[in-house]
């Protein structure tokens, strides 16, 4: 949608929120653990999509003609805004819920334990992205919407109902935000400030692989995971800023990011 | 005055300083994500003289934090000024993140911590402790409006006034026979420097620096105040810096927990319903009527 979007990172921390608040009420009501994990993704989905349908329909809409950079300020305002809500909601105390980490237990690779929630994990991620690419590329809706976004106008002009295609899109969009908190809730304590560090991470992300592109943003996202990872095991002392030194590497080299398209300039 | 009234008054022409910078790059339609890249270098450069050297002069301090701001901008832009768009902002902001980290592991600089600056001294006078504030406040406000004026100046040259036509269109630009690239670097420099001017200020005005100057959410501060002010006029800057300071200090006095909120709610609505900044407000029912 030619949206860079800071709302994003309050979505990641609502899913994670609600997952977390609701997988421990779950538990705590002694119902089956291993029914946790829908009740993860439910609660994510449930609570996050009341706010992304809100924010799309009366604060974004009015202001899609207005220029690329007004909407990201919008968006950034929007963010400060929920992160305040989520500490009215949840409080400011840090929500741990192992079980579902724990509960699927671990293999050994290579003589090392590995946590199987991490392998479902990687699953999961291969499973949408995979979705998300048939989604866009094999279905009637998903090829309009490629279409809505290169021209809304003449889209609007065939009869496309681009006011929906933006609804939607942004929706899914927030929710794969909201579902990726979810699924990260058990790994990690569920503390204020999540949102500020998974949204400039994931700019990192998608400027490395390149605006708009999927693939860009898969190959970025292993990129940027692989080079943190490597600087904590051999560099430590660089781990804040090596994904920043990778991402401005990467723009001096391909100013669009690797995956990007060519754009046509005006005149 | 009151202390505090001063205290925000000094800070207020601080990020004004760095938002008149700010202004330039708008002015051109590019939104920098990391003027606190020069903001921090500023600080951090006056507090090394002090830390290193023991000079403590309000004015020397100033200079040098523009001056190597400056340079640093210098060197960047010859990268920076191919870029336009959401990628000069994220490519800025990833520059200044990377000398947050930096700074943060640099144990010789105080690492997350900072340090404390010298109480600043003015032409080798050390004013007494009363009168300091004072004399920084009258300091920060001289060196603003010499500022102002200069850009006021620059805005007025052939190279100030490409500005608007670069954000419209580049390519004719280019026809012309001017480099939009250059142009570019030039403001980008002199948005440095005077980043780098208002950092210094704020490290003596405060008299402690850390590395969250360089975080990506204090360069967000700097682009809200430029949107509040609007890039009408060379004033604005101040006046917005002056009302950001007020709007915070009294969201945080209100509701310290939901201060964010508050400014957050503020921003909105002055994109939705005053697009030009607060200036366009003074236009509209001063000017005209």
């Amino acid at each position: 949608m030619k949206i860079v979007n800071v709302t994003h990172g309050s979505f990641y921390a609502i899913g994670a929120y609600a997952a977390a608040s609701m997988t421990a009420a779950w538990l705590a009501r002694g119902y089956p653990p291993m029914l946790s994990y829908a009740v993860l993704v439910l609660a994510a989905v449930v609570i996050a999509a009341p706010f992304a349908l809100f924010i799309e329909r009366a604060i974004l809409r009015p202001l899609y003609a207005r220029d690329e950079v007004v909407i990201l300020l919008v968006t950034y305002a929007l963010f400060l805004i929920l992160e305040d809500v989520v500490k009215l909601i949840w409080g400011v105390n840090p929500y741990f819920i192992a079980e579902p980490y724990a509960l699927l237990g671990s293999f050994q690779v290579a003589g090392m334990a590995y946590p199987t929630y991490n392998l479902v994990l990687v699953a999961a991620a291969l499973f949408f992205g995979g979705g998300l690419w048939w989604l866009l590329h094999s279905t009637r809706a998903g090829k309009l919407l490629l279409a809505v976004i290169h021209d809304p106008e003449v889209s609007r002009a065939m009869g496309v109902n681009v006011g929906r295609y933006y609804l939607a899109t942004f929706a899914l969009g927030s929710l794969l935000a909201a579902l990726a908190g979810a699924f990260t809730a058990p790994t990690v304590s569920v503390v204020p400030g999540l949102g500020v560090d998974v949204i400039v991470l994931s700019f990192a992300v998608v400027v490395i692989g390149g605006l708009g592109s999927l693939p860009g943003a898969a190959i970025g996202a292993v990129m940027v995971g692989l080079v943190r990872s490597l600087s904590v095991h051999y560099m430590p002392q660089v781990e804040l800023f090596v994904i920043y030194f990778v991402m401005a590497l990467v723009l001096a080299v391909r100013p669009r990011g690797l995956f990007s398209l060519a754009e046509p300039r005006k005149i | 005055m009151p202390q505090w009234a001063m205290f925000i008054m000094t800070i207020a022409f601080a990020r004004g300083l760095v938002v008149l910078g700010l202004l330039l790059l708008l002015r051109a339609g590019l939104v920098s994500f990391g003027q606190a890249l020069f903001y921090c270098l500023g600080a951090y450069s006056a507090g090394a003289l002090g830390r290193f050297f023991g000079v403590s002069d309000i004015f020397v301090e100033m200079l040098v934090g523009g001056a190597v701001a400056a340079a640093t901008a210098f060197v960047l832009g010859f990268l920076l000024a191919r870029y336009r768009g959401i990628y000069f902002g994220l490519l800025s902001l990833a520059l200044s993140m990377i000398l947050y980290g930096l700074l943060v592991k640099s144990e010789a600089l105080g690492s997350t911590d900072g340090f404390n600056i010298l109480a600043s001294t003015l032409f080798g006078i050390r004013p007494g402790p009363e009168w300091v504030r004072y004399a920084v406040l009258v300091s920060a406000a001289a060196v603003s409006l010499v500022a102002a004026l200069l850009v006021f100046r620059y805005l007025r040259t052939p190279l100030g006034r490409l500005a608007p036509a670069i954000k419209d269109n580049e390519i004719r630009v280019e026809y012309m026979g001017a480099s939009a690239r250059r142009a570019v670097h030039v403001k980008y420099v002199i948005a440095g420097a005077l980043a780098g001017v208002g950092g210094a200020l704020a490290a003596t005005a405060v008299g402690h620096i850390d590395p969250e100057m360089a975080y990506w959410t204090t360069s967000g501060e700097f682009i809200f105040i430029a949107i509040l002010a609007g890039t009408g006029n060379v004033i604005a800057p101040f006046v917005g810096a002056l009302i950001y300071g007020a709007i915070h200090t009294l969201a945080y006095d209100l509701s310290p927990n939901t201060w964010q909120m508050s400014l957050g709610a503020a921003l909105l609505v002055l994109i939705v319903f005053l697009p030009e900044g607060l200036w366009s407000f003074f236009n509209r029912y001063v000017r005209h009527s």
